[in-house]
């Protein structure tokens, strides 16, 4: 029987990331159909951390994670697992399990025998087994439905039954496909709990495939935004929400407005931009090359205030739609230079009654909020 | 009745009852009709001939064929005995059991055969992408086209001593005289998997093109080598195809005819054959009826059983 691979323990000092990719490329079809799932993309990710592959559909998050389990085989490049090359090893040697979107539980086994599974196949006595389930059940809750089919569980169940399947062989890396698309928001946001504290947990380190950027905030250490099969940028959620560098990062993370701009001057760190005729505003550019002329300027919609018209400088533009919703009020904004501008006023301050549809006003934008993008 | 008593509400009331027991009355109708051809067929191709088979069966024997119109047990008593004329005695014999267990035991290796050429050429219609499916399945309906006697020929054409098996055989220098398979049970057990080895690939093909494979993936991910995924995900999740696919083949093949006829010799007799001497050659047509019977007796037995404990597994594992 093969047995999966046995990784050496890290060594004293020298801390090697869990996986790291090197330059992979994954091409799917041929000819017309031709498809570049994965263009070249290079990742380290961290032991123990919570690490998350961001994007929208086809921007090649999936195929990466199939690659680190070992379902493809990248076309070009490497895939280390903790330092050791698992490039061309079958799924069943390599010491990762994933959970599926569709959960892809046996439904011709009960809950017991789905989470036992993978523990059986690396020919674990039964007694072994049974124990390390039973640790499973509980740690996921699901003590009472140990000898349940699988079919008899509802979507957050056959979740939880997933994740302790994948869990019980103790693995160096977890993988999770969009484990939570299929739930119910309020489901959704339990699990989502649930997934950070089964990390801290077991401190197993674990890669995280979604296309919703909320999750992806609350629960990553570290995120990195993908597009068409690259990694756009690699950061905490902090620094990519803050700091996005990639014009579609900053589109895809939150709500932001992006408004074209002449520079003015460039200094180290900063640049000072002309929105408008008499508004500039300065806004930081760091890693980004300095260019001259045209560059695009991001402002998150809390990062700016609405004001009467002629109070303060500002944007002025016509208020088009005012949309409240629990926690904060949006103004949507049809600046005169004809770009589209929301601005999100928290619950409780006074301007929101100020203003209805059709008024003109003055957005105001707050000093060093304002982030240069490239395109 | 006076409507002119009502109240506009009962009058509603009245007609929306009344047009609902219309519309039971058409819709009885119309299942009825729908109905008919199915009942009609299962009546003059089922019911009617196996009630003429089991009343003969119960006649004695006419000396010219045909049978004699008095009641008589005596089919089924030769089946087990022989009766000693001179002294009208019965004495235990076992020719036509052994007939029957030939039988059983051929159409068991045979479905054993068809099975396993079946799966894996059903696995591999399977994962084809779709649009290449229907054309692989198409070429497995394909020698349905010809009729099972022309096919039973050609195959006793390639297993003859001169056939192609044989000459291409010694041609390689692999054998120096020809194998001796036509007219041996290895003729028939060749020709009865290729007669209903489509009776196999097809559903099984049902059953393993809607298997999940991200069921087969995600056992590869638990550390499953290709043999386990096979014996412990594919196969258990097949298991609906395997069932059909092993019965479709079985039943057939337990009552064949032709190929036991042209490629056993008619030296070995399996029970179809026996059956077709009975009530050809041997004039015997209650005899030849009770067979039958004891032969489809044996079938919905065993199918019954099979029946009855895969649904109590069912049950005790739900």
């Amino acid at each position: 029987m093969m047995e999966r691979i046995d990784l050496q323990p890290v060594s004293e000092g020298a801390v090697r990331p869990a996986v790291a990719a090197e330059n992979v490329t994954k091409i799917f079809g041929e000819g017309p159909d031709r498809v570049t799932a994965l263009d070249r993309v290079s990742v380290q990710i961290r032991q123990n951390e919570f690490f998350t592959l961001l994007g929208p559909s086809g921007c090649g998050k999936t195929t990466l994670l199939r690659l680190i389990a070992g379902f493809e085989i990248p076309d070009l490049g490497l895939i280390h697992l903790d330092g050791q090359d698992i490039t061309a090893l079958p799924p069943h040697r390599r010491p990762v399990n994933t959970v599926f979107q569709s959960y892809a539980l046996f439904p011709h086994m009960t809950v017991a025998e789905n989470i036992g599974f993978g523990l059986e196949m690396l020919g674990q006595p039964q007694l072994e087994v049974d124990g390390t389930v039973a640790r499973m059940l509980s740690m996921v809750r699901m003590e009472a439905m140990a000898g349940r089919r699988t079919d008899q569980l509802s979507g957050g169940q056959q979740q939880r039954v997933a994740l302790a399947r994948a869990l019980a062989p103790n693995p160096k890396v977890l993988l999770l496909d969009e484990p939570l698309a299929a739930l119910d928001l309020k489901l959704r946001k339990e699990m989502q709990i649930e997934l950070k504290r089964l990390q801290n947990e077991t401190g197993i380190t674990f890669v995280f495939v979604t296309h919703d950027q909320e999750e992806a905030l609350t629960m990553s250490d570290r995120v990195a935004v993908m597009s068409e099969g690259r990694i756009l940028q690699i950061g905490s959620p902090r620094e990519i929400y803050n700091h996005p560098a990639h014009r579609f990062v900053a589109d895809f993370i939150g709500d932001i407005n992006i408004l074209p701009g002449q520079i003015l001057s460039v200094s180290a760190e900063a640049m000072s931009v002309a929105l408008a005729p008499n508004v500039t505003i300065e806004a930081s550019c760091t890693g980004i090359d300095p260019r001259e002329g045209a560059v695009s300027v991001a402002i998150r919609p809390e990062s700016a205030n609405i004001a009467q018209m002629g109070s303060q400088p500002g944007l002025e533009g016509v208020i088009e739609n005012i949309v409240y919703f629990g926690t904060a009020t949006n103004f949507h904004i049809r600046l005169d230079g004809g770009e589209a501008f929301t601005v999100r006023t928290p619950s409780g301050t006074d301007t929101t009654l100020d203003f209805s549809i059709g008024d003109r006003a003055v957005v105001v934008l707050r000093a060093g909020q304002a982030r240069i993008l490239i395109d | 009745m006076s409507v002119i008593s009502e109240t506009p509400a009962d009058h509603a009331t009245t007609q929306l009852r009344a047009a609902a027991s219309a519309v039971r009355r058409r819709e009885r109708r119309t299942r009825g009709i729908l109905l008919a051809p199915a009942l009609t067929t299962i009546l003059l191709v089922s019911i009617l001939p196996l009630s003429i088979t089991l009343i003969y069966s119960f006649l004695k024997p006419g000396s010219y064929g045909g049978v004699e119109w008095s009641f008589s047990t005596e089919a089924y008593v030769q089946f087990l005995f022989e009766r000693d004329i001179f002294e009208d005695t019965l004495a235990f014999h076992t020719a036509y059991l052994q007939i029957f267990g030939r039988s059983i035991l051929l159409a068991l290796v045979a479905t054993l055969g068809a099975l396993l050429l079946g799966f894996p050429t059903a696995y591999f219609i399977a994962t084809k992408p779709r649009e290449q499916r229907n054309l692989w399945l198409f070429l497995i309906t394909l020698p349905f086209w010809t009729n099972l006697l022309i096919r039973t020929y050609a195959m006793l054409l390639i297993v003859r001593d001169e056939g192609v098996i044989n000459i291409a055989l010694m041609k390689l220098g692999l054998i120096s005289e020809p194998l001796a398979i036509l007219y041996t049970d290895k003729a028939v057990f060749i020709g009865l998997i290729y007669s209903y080895l489509p009776f196999m690939v097809l559903p099984l093909y049902a059953s393993l093109e809607k298997l999940d494979f991200r069921l087969v993936e995600a056992a590869y991910d638990l550390y499953a080598s290709r043999l386990k995924v096979l014996r412990r995900v594919i196969i258990p999740l097949a298991k609906p195809g395997i069932v059909a696919g092993c019965i479709l083949v079985f039943i057939p093949g337990l009552g064949a005819y032709i190929t036991p006829e042209l490629l056993g010799g008619g030296k070995k007799l399996m029970i179809g054959n026996m059956i077709a001497i009975q009530v050809g050659s041997s004039r015997n047509w209650p005899f030849g009826s009770a067979a039958a019977l004891i032969l489809m007796s044996l079938v919905m037995v065993s199918l019954l059983i099979y029946a009855r404990s895969s649904g109590r597994e069912g049950h005790s594992d739900g």
